[in-house]
């Protein structure tokens, strides 16, 4: 890209230098066409578009967030929420509020609705963002290389609690994360239906909360309340999960495909 | 063909004066980019439609359970009748100035653009009573209603004009505004045909065939 | 008695007053204090009024004017009010959030969430596009040679209601909130479920009639370009800022459209309980996603290109030489204005569509910088072998050269499906979209205003505060945007209020100062104009080309009478004027004169515009019966019109005659000045031909080309 802004910044200095009124530039008012000129502006812009077009096509495909990153995954399913994130294990069988436990090197994909308006989610040093919308499911996988914690948040603005609304991303090793599931496990509160229901009003959460179980399918509960015609419709929509304008995140997205390539450290990169 | 007479095929306008065709050119071009930005609006909408057709159903009816298609296809049969007349109206302005025949012939595009409106109320009101099927059912019923209603808005704002033009006619005679007005009605009228065909099309045929 | 039929849902804790009374805050007292300003500013102006005894003449002269010169003017009047409430707000939220790092700052969240509402609202709808409105209302019929637009009233009409969506925008500060939504106005947030209340109404309303407004004046551009050109101006012998505007009016009549659609369904939403855009029952709020960018992205073309029009007219005239690739330029203007329309989807990668359709909307938007590319080398070469003058205009064309073609890669980044996932809603994009606007269309618009000022007034503006001016929006943008560059890649999030990151303060300083920098070019701006207006004796330039200009406008009075032209010109090249003055037949008296028909002044407009914003304000505060009652009275108004015969009125040819003979003696008479003198008050507007004097000295063409 410099390619087209160096020669800006060289040239117009010493034109305006040259041809500046009183300067030493020959004046030659008439002067409109070259098609050498011609044919370098406009041929060096299109080589370079042509270049990074082909550079970001690959990028595009490699750099998608529903690309699983490898074989068996943990999924995790995250509800937005006002103004806080519900994470569910089913796998594991517990449920955090603004709290991601990861272990490290798994992948991971994560499948996220909205039980509100639209909301983007992020966590800037382990993946791009992707909306969350209500009665719609979009998916973002990511492998966290290393531990630690790491602030992630909505990125779209959603009302007076927008500006405190993240959380943290704790990866921690395999080990490690299995003695957090049984830690969370043996603590006592469940995440029922009615409990879900107290989440929905808005607030902000102080401090993480841990749910030793919740009720299995609860995900696909929250977007079948805003749309169970999606479902009920789904073949005669014959739309593919994942392909065309607008129908793809409105779908229920198919299993992700286990493809055993090669390990990038940044899903969404 | 003359000039003039290539210039607007629906006018005839003072013969023998070619300024008076060139302001009469700009004021109809201006009407047809009119009509071009009114059909982006309409494009809009059945793009909508398309797609709250197919995905905005929720738990509300689908399309073949609501639509009635005899309804649809006489309002169709109105609408096609009422651009006829208008047309004939039309061809009395260039050929004979005749005022009470242009009338007679609006009178007659008028009603049946009336009953147009009127039978589309109807198929509402049927949508509503029979199948409980108002707009706030669904997506879907949403951007149908939206659809056919600007549709139906046109026709009917297409009516009060007619009203104005014939009162117009009768009180101007066939001035040169006069005349260019009544051409653009015409051209509103006729357009408004074409996206009834795109509606009874797209909307009705397809919504019950699918 | 039932008092809601009367008023709707305005209540009086519904006045911003009533706030500051209940709940007194700094927020509060800043929000009243807006709500003074706004009263205090509206009661000043009556007062002016009445006491200069100027109600007539604003009635007679303007609000009921059609003359395409007046209504641009009119357009421009509305913009830098409207900017001058816009920056301010701009300048409270940095201040906030600089604020805001330790403790919680002075705007409450709500607060802040209505301030960078309406600051985009206003600086897209009431800021950027009446600016380019009115400037291609002022100058396009002048360039192409005509005496008005094609439908002058249909042109007063576009106005009175951008102006009606401005007053409801200003009523909004005083009385009610505003949406917090942003100028996207996103659903479902914008739907009755998560914002109720009047504010997102006052943002469908304002907006939708913009929308209408612009739709009609690009319809009415557009046909004036096509059809109203005098004899011998072909397509291809248009000035740059006529092909812009053509382009941009195009893309008025395509993307209004699905703007005006998207309030629509948003309104039916909101209202009517319909289900187009809520959670649930079949609403998507993707669809207003699609809809609204399907308006939005060409929405930044049809701000830019009349800014590129008049860069293309300032460089050639500072230059005092022709336009380097004129025909290049025109294609690249095409492209763009046809490329616009097939990038929407860039403004939400992230909404999971598959990665191909990412990659293809991502292509799409860097092809556009192919075309954009074109123009900035275009507009340097347009200087190679010129003699270039360091003006106000020039000093920002520069600027923008340098600034834009950075904004410019930013991006190119931007379009990689994969840095936008990282930089989607943060810092990053603010500061890039700015740094296209500012440099791009709002400098571009200043500059214009230094360049076309004395042809709209009779004299020139004050070249020393322009620059002072300049030299502090050309730095003050630099320092208030690049570092949130910075900031967005260190993660912060656009429309937040408050950050608690120590490490963003100095950055936010930093653009904080630039803040204060943008405002002092602004004051500067305001000092130079009423300095000017003083001076204008020793300013002004009453025979019409102050600067060497190239097009048609340059070649009658300024101001120039109400009829443009006393005979319409003849065309056999592109820069008419200039290949007269070259030629030494400018200033020549026509063979003969004519009667010219120009249309009468009618209250018209005004009355649509007045009632179109009683009706949007009844529809915000459901206010059934007023908004009845205005809809029907603008019906009747258009119908009331249609009856009327005597709408012309003819001016003799003898009065045409005395006046353009006296203008062209007065411009025979007078020794053109040189552009060394061009600043002083010697320069009364008949200049000198730079091409006349180099003449001696060309050189054979090719060399200073190799030299590059």
């Amino acid at each position: 890209m410099l390619i087209v802004i160096v020669p800006m910044f060289v040239a117009l200095p010493i034109v305006l230098w040259r041809y500046r009124r009183g300067g030493a530039g020959a004046y030659r008012p008439d002067w409109e066409f070259n098609w050498g000129l011609e044919l370098l502006i406009w041929g060096v812009p299109v080589a370079l578009v042509v270049a990074l077009g082909t550079a970001l096509w690959r990028q595009t495909i490699t750099g998608d967030p529903y690309r699983a990153l490898g074989p068996d995954p943990l999924v995790v399913e995250v509800v937005a929420l006002d103004w806080k994130f519900l994470f569910l294990y089913p796998e594991q069988g517990v449920a955090t509020l603004d709290l991601l436990a990861l272990p490290e090197g798994r992948p991971v994909t994560l499948k996220l609705t909205s039980g509100t308006v639209m909301q983007s989610f992020i966590i800037p040093q382990l993946a791009g963002q992707i909306y969350a919308m209500a009665g719609m499911q979009t998916q973002l996988n990511l492998v966290a290389d290393r531990t630690g914690d790491f602030t992630g948040r909505n990125t779209q603005y959603n009302g007076l609690g927008f500006a405190t609304q993240s959380f943290t991303t704790r990866v921690m090793s395999p080990d490690a994360f299995e003695g957090w599931v049984a830690a969370t496990k043996a603590q006592g509160t469940a995440l029922d239906a009615a409990g879900y229901a107290k989440l929905l009003p808005s607030s902000v959460v102080n401090a993480p909360v841990l749910y030793s179980q919740f009720t299995p399918g609860l995900f696909d509960q929250v977007m079948a309340g805003f749309a169970p015609g999606m479902f009920q419709h789904h073949g005669h929509a014959a739309m593919p999960g994942h392909a065309a304008m607008p129908g793809p995140a409105a779908m229920p997205a198919p299993p992700a495909p286990h493809q055993g390539h090669d390990h990038t450290p940044e899903a969404a990169q | 063909m003359s000039l003039s007479e290539r210039l607007h095929p629906g006018l005839n306008l003072a013969g023998t004066d070619p300024e008076g065709h060139e302001a009469a050119e700009e004021t109809l071009f201006g009407f047809w980019i009119f009509l071009m930005s009114d059909l982006v609006l309409f494009a809009v909408l059945f793009a909508t439609y398309a797609a709250m057709s197919v995905q905005g159903i929720a738990e509300g009816p689908r399309p073949a359970e609501v639509f009635d298609l005899t309804a649809a296809f006489v309002e169709t049969l109105l609408l096609l009748f009422s651009s006829f007349a208008f047309g004939l109206a039309m061809l009395e302005m260039k050929y004979r100035e005749n005022r009470r025949g242009v009338l007679v012939w609006l009178l007659i595009t008028g009603v049946l653009g009336a009953a147009f409106v009127g039978m589309e109320l109807h198929d509402y009101y049927v949508m509503i009573t029979e199948h409980a099927a108002p707009p706030q059912a669904s997506g879907f019923l949403s951007a149908y209603y939206l659809l056919t209603g600007t549709h139906a808005l046109h026709v009917s704002s297409g009516l009060v004009w007619m009203v104005i033009m014939a009162v117009q006619v009768a009180v101007f005679g066939f001035s040169t505004p006069v005349k260019l007005r009544l051409m653009r009605l015409a051209l509103f009228w006729h357009m408004l045909d074409v996206v009834w065909i795109g509606i009874f099309t797209f909307v009705y045929l397809y919504g019950v065939a699918s | 008695m039932n008092w809601e039929l009367i008023f709707g849902q305005i209540k009086w804790t519904s006045f911003v007053f009533a706030g500051m009374i209940e709940n007194p805050s700094l927020s509060e007292a800043i929000a009243s204090g807006a709500g003074s300003i706004a009263v205090l500013g509206a009661l000043a102006t009556v007062i002016l009024l009445t006491v200069k005894g100027w109600w007539v003449p604003l009635w007679r002269d303007w609000l009921t004017s059609v003359d395409h010169k007046k209504v641009g003017i009119m357009y421009i009047a509305i913009a830098l009010v409207m900017f001058a409430r816009a920056v301010i707000e701009a300048a409270l939220m940095r201040a906030q959030q600089l604020a805001a790092t330790e403790g919680a700052g002075f705007l409450s969240a709500d607060h802040f969430g209505q301030l960078f509402s309406t600051h985009g609202t206003i600086m897209i709808f009431f800021v950027a596009m009446p600016f380019i409105t009115g400037l291609m209302n002022y100058v396009m019929p002048l360039q192409i040679g005509a005496r008005d637009v094609s439908f002058p009233l249909l042109n007063a009409i576009s106005l009175m209601l951008t102006m009606a969506g401005a007053i409801l925008i200003m009523v909004s500060l005083v009385v009610g909130q505003f949406s917090t939504g942003g100028w996207s106005a996103y659903p479902p947030f914008t739907g009755i479920e998560f914002s109720p209340g009047e504010g997102v109404d006052y943002w469908i309303w304002a907006v939708s009639l913009g929308s209408i407004g612009s739709t009609l004046t690009g319809l009415n551009f557009a046909v004036t370009i096509y059809k109203k050109r005098c004899p011998g101006m072909s397509l291809f012998r248009m000035p740059l800022f006529t092909w812009t505007t053509l382009c941009t009016s195009i893309l008025m009549i395509f993307a209004m459209a699905p703007l005006t659609a998207a309030t629509i369904m948003l309104a039916l939403d909101r209202y009517a309980g319909f289900h187009f855009f809520t959670n649930g029952d079949g609403g998507n709020m993707m669809n207003y996603a699609n809809l609204f960018w399907l308006f939005g992205h060409p929405e930044v073309y049809i701000l830019i290109l009349p800014a590129f029009g008049v860069w293309s007219e300032v460089v050639a005239t500072f230059s005092a030489k022709r336009i380097y690739g004129y025909t290049s330029l025109v294609y690249a203007t095409m492209c763009i204005a046809v490329l616009s329309f097939a990038v929407w989807l860039h403004h939400f990668f992230t909404m999971g569509q598959s990665a191909n359709v990412n990659a293809i909307f991502g292509i799409a938007t860097m092809i556009i910088g192919v075309p954009t590319g074109v123009k900035v080398y275009d507009w340097l070469l347009t200087m190679v072998g010129g003699r270039i003058r360091f003006s106000t205009p020039m000093l920002y064309h520069i600027n923008f050269l340098l600034t834009f073609i950075l904004g410019g890669m930013t991006g190119v980044l931007l379009a990689n499906p994969g840095v936008d996932f990282q930089v989607h809603n943060t810092l990053f994009l603010v500061a890039h979209f700015h740094n296209m606007i500012i440099p791009g269309v709002l400098f571009g618009m200043f500059a214009a205003v230094q360049f076309w000022f004395p042809k709209v007034f009779g004299f020139r503006l004050h070249e020393g505060l322009g620059r002072a001016s300049f030299w502090c929006f050309a730095p003050g943008f630099l320092l208030a945007f690049f570092p949130l560059y910075w900031l967005g890649m260190m993660g912060a999030t656009r429309r937040t209020y408050m950050w608690s990151n120590p490490d963003y303060v100095p950055w936010l300083a930093l653009a904080m100062l630039g803040a204060g920098l943008i405002l002092a070019g602004f004051a500067l701006m305001v000092t130079q104009i009423v300095v000017s207006v003083r001076q204008r004796a020793q300013l002004a330039a009453p025979l019409g080309d102050p600067w060497d200009g190239r097009a048609l406008e340059w070649s009658i009075p300024s101001p120039p009478p109400s009829w443009n032209f006393a005979v319409l010109p003849q065309v056999s090249s592109q820069d008419p004027f200039y290949e007269a003055k070259k030629a030494g037949i400018a200033y020549r008296s026509p063979a003969a004169y004519e009667d010219i028909e120009v249309p009468r002044n009618t209250a018209t407009a005004p009355l649509i515009g007045l009632f179109a914003c009683a009706w949007a304000f009844g529809l915000v505060w459901h206010i059934w019966w007023l908004a009845i009652v205005s809809f029907v009275l603008i019906w009747a108004v258009v119908i009331a019109r249609s009856f009327a015969t005597d709408t012309e009125e003819t001016i003799p040819a003898a009065t045409v005659k005395a006046l353009n003979e006296a203008f062209l003696a007065a411009a025979r008479a007078t020794p053109g000045v040189t552009r060394d003198r061009e600043m002083t008050s010697d320069n009364k507007g008949r200049a000198h031909p730079e091409a006349l004097e180099g003449r001696a000295g060309t050189l054979a063409s090719g060399t200073a080309v190799e030299a590059l």
